[in-house]
């Protein structure tokens, strides 16, 4: 550190000094916490490659010895009560189908609301924003007997097709549409075109990056939703893995081993997606805030 | 300088976005453009499958809960018979069987709402503070920090609760090596559990609202910041003068998302304590889906949910005349002066 003020000699040299030192100060910091941020997530993996009797050794140890796949082999055997292999399977199929029934709706809906000038326009737009503030809680119960009215419970089209209508999509969606420049699809117009064929050859290719964006979160929200699975999915066989979560849990008080061994299954697909896409979720996260 | 400075100063990032640029009357031509050649029904077929979700899963269940909540509903029963306003006053007559329970969830959700609330507001911004400016590695760090909300609350409770195990767990672990108490039962003591389903969700969305705040910091013009160090303000004069009304919106959105989240915990209290020791850490919603979904008192729990819904209204209401917009005009005045 002194070497470096020594070297600069202009007379701003104690500031810079202090801002030399305020940075490395800063990363020390910014570094301790990332370090214990991540360190859980660490550790879960670990526990999930050792043995029954290792992940509950003390002291607890970071690096396993052996390394077992003991406890993968063991939850992902086929004939068990606690079919983790089903709940992924599930679980992809679920956010898959979700987020595609989010994409499609939220952007057909939210390109009108957009564009187009009619009569009700102003009054459909301020009920789907309102229902942003409604809390969930109200419409868990009813939706139950609607779902069960359907014959939807206990299948996946109940996790599929419900919360399918995201307000926040279609908000999300309309906000980038209104950003886009008119001129294309004037154009277009011009040309003749209909307002089908302008949205899907003209205004989807410019949103890529929101619908992307945008099936990005329902993924996730629809792979990690939590409540809503438990309660509506009560067969093993038919659970997604945060329900299954819970039944392993309850099957396996105690196994550490087998339990971080399921959470990092249920891990894998969306930190995998979360470290190749970051940046579409954590934008499209960050724009969210600033919808002003 | 003063447009530039003008169109940053707007909220949210559309000033980044092309058409912001445009002059309005530009726009205008282009929506009028589109009306010739559109017919009625075009806007409401693009609306079409979207409403149809949306009237089937809101707007109808919304209504429909409080039909049940007038009802004497239990989902197993053929006879559901009409009670008025039985199932509401039921939960404000103190010694009724729902009362007390219910009662006594709203006062676990308050408790968690109280303590995390405040927290998930401060730490995040103190972090994305810390990160607005740009340093070699900043990406990486707000990565780190934002992975735990990816993963969802199912693993991170059971996650946590083998961390926060009270014989074989690393947090007493590391606890007893630097000579604290390393026998705390974190899951089934209050107010260990507290300290706990706390910590463990600001560990878990932290990294959430730091990502809005930073969002929201960099859209506050440096300009700003300039001129109030000319004037001779501090780093904390310059916090309280420049930075925090110049998030105020933010402020807002953040306040409220967060409460709400604070307001519907479930999954931590499901998974991490059970909802004890006794009832204790036993949420609202807890209770209420407990109530309606595994006892199928369904009526009674709608009740529940429409208090709970009337108390979370009332208090986002309070949230947005608390942050009502006086500053920003005041700091745009600023800056074209």
């Amino acid at each position: 550190m002194s070497g470096f003020t020594t070297t600069v000699r202009a007379g701003s040299r104690t500031r810079r000094a202090r801002q030399r030192s305020g940075s490395i100060a800063r990363v020390v910091v910014l570094g301790a916490i990332a370090i214990a941020f991540i360190s859980p997530i660490v550790f879960m993996i670990v526990t999930s490659l050792k043995t029954r009797a290792d992940a509950t050794a003390i002291p607890p140890s970071w690096i396993p010895n052996p390394i077992s796949l003991q406890a993968f082999a063991s939850i992902l055997a086929p004939g068990t009560a606690t079919p983790v292999l089903q709940w992924f399977a599930n679980s992809m199929v679920a956010a898959a189908l979700n987020a595609t029934l989010v994409v499609i709706t939220a952007s057909l809906a939210a390109y009108p609301l957009a564009r187009m000038q009619f009569r009700g326009k102003n009054f459909v737009f301020v009920i789907i924003v309102a229902t942003l503030l409604v809390p969930p809680v109200i419409l868990v119960i009813p939706n139950y007997l609607i779902v069960s009215e359907l014959g939807w419970l206990n299948s996946l089209v109940a996790i599929i097709i419900p919360t399918a209508a995201s307000a926040f999509g279609v908000f999300f969606m309309r906000q980038f549409f209104v950003g886009l420049p008119v001129e294309l699809e004037e154009a277009a117009r011009l040309d003749g075109a209909n307002r089908f064929v302008i949205f899907t050859q003209v205004v989807l290719p410019l949103a890529k990056p929101a619908l992307a964006t945008l099936a990005l979160l329902a993924f996730l929200g629809n792979w990690n939703d939590f409540l809503w699975p438990v309660y509506v999915l009560f067969s093993p066989e038919v659970q997604t893995l945060p329900a299954g979560l819970s039944t392993l849990q309850s099957a396996n008080a105690v196994r550490y081993d087998l339990l971080m061994a399921g959470a990092v299954v249920a891990s894998v697909p969306v930190l995998a997606l979360f470290i190749f896409l970051q940046r579409f979720i954590i934008e499209g996260v960050s724009r969210s805030g600033v919808k002003g | 300088m003063s447009t530039k400075v003008g169109e940053r100063a707007l909220p949210a990032g559309r000033a980044r976005r092309p058409s912001a640029s445009q002059p309005e009357s530009q726009k205008n031509r282009g929506v009028r453009a589109g009306n010739r050649q559109q017919g009625i029904a075009t806007p409401w077929l693009f609306l079409a499958p979207y409403l149809l979700l949306f009237g089937s899963f809101v707007v109808l269940p919304a209504v429909l809960g409080v039909w049940i909540s007038l009802h004497s509903w239990d989902y197993t029963l053929p006879n559901k018979p009409f009670v008025g306003l039985d199932n509401y006053a039921a939960l404000f007559s103190p010694g009724s069987t729902v009362s007390g329970p219910f009662w006594g969830s709203m006062r676990a959700t308050a408790i968690f709402t109280v303590l995390s609330v405040p927290l998930l507001l401060i730490v995040p911004l103190a972090v994305a503070l810390l990160m607005s400016k740009k340093f070699p590695g900043r990406d990486f760090l707000r990565a780190i920090y934002f992975a735990p909300y990816v993963l969802g609350v199912a693993v991170i409770s059971v996650l946590w609760r083998y961390l926060l195990d009270n014989n074989i767990g690393l947090v007493n672990h590391y606890l007893g090596l630097l000579g604290l108490p390393d026998d705390t039962a974190w899951t089934t003591t209050t107010p260990a559990a507290w300290v706990a389903l706390v910590g463990v969700t600001v560990w878990w969305t932290l990294g959430f609202n730091a990502v809005i705040y930073l969002a929201g910091l960099q859209d506050i013009p440096v300009e700003l910041y300039e001129a109030a160090r000319v004037d001779g303000a501090g780093p904390w004069m310059q916090f309280l003068h420049v930075t925090i009304p110049g998030l105020r919106p933010i402020l807002s959105f953040i306040t409220i998302i967060t409460l709400l989240a604070s307001a519907n915990m479930f999954g931590q209290s499901y998974l991490m304590t059970q909802g004890g020791p006794g009832r204790e850490t036993r949420t609202a919603i807890y209770q209420i889906a407990d109530t309606g979904l595994r006892n199928f008192q369904m009526g009674s729990a709608a009740a529940m949910s429409y208090v709970l819904t009337v108390f979370l209204m009332a208090i986002s209401a309070f949230v947005f005349y608390i942050f009502r917009e006086k500053q920003p005009r005041k700091l745009e005045k600023e800056v074209r002066s």
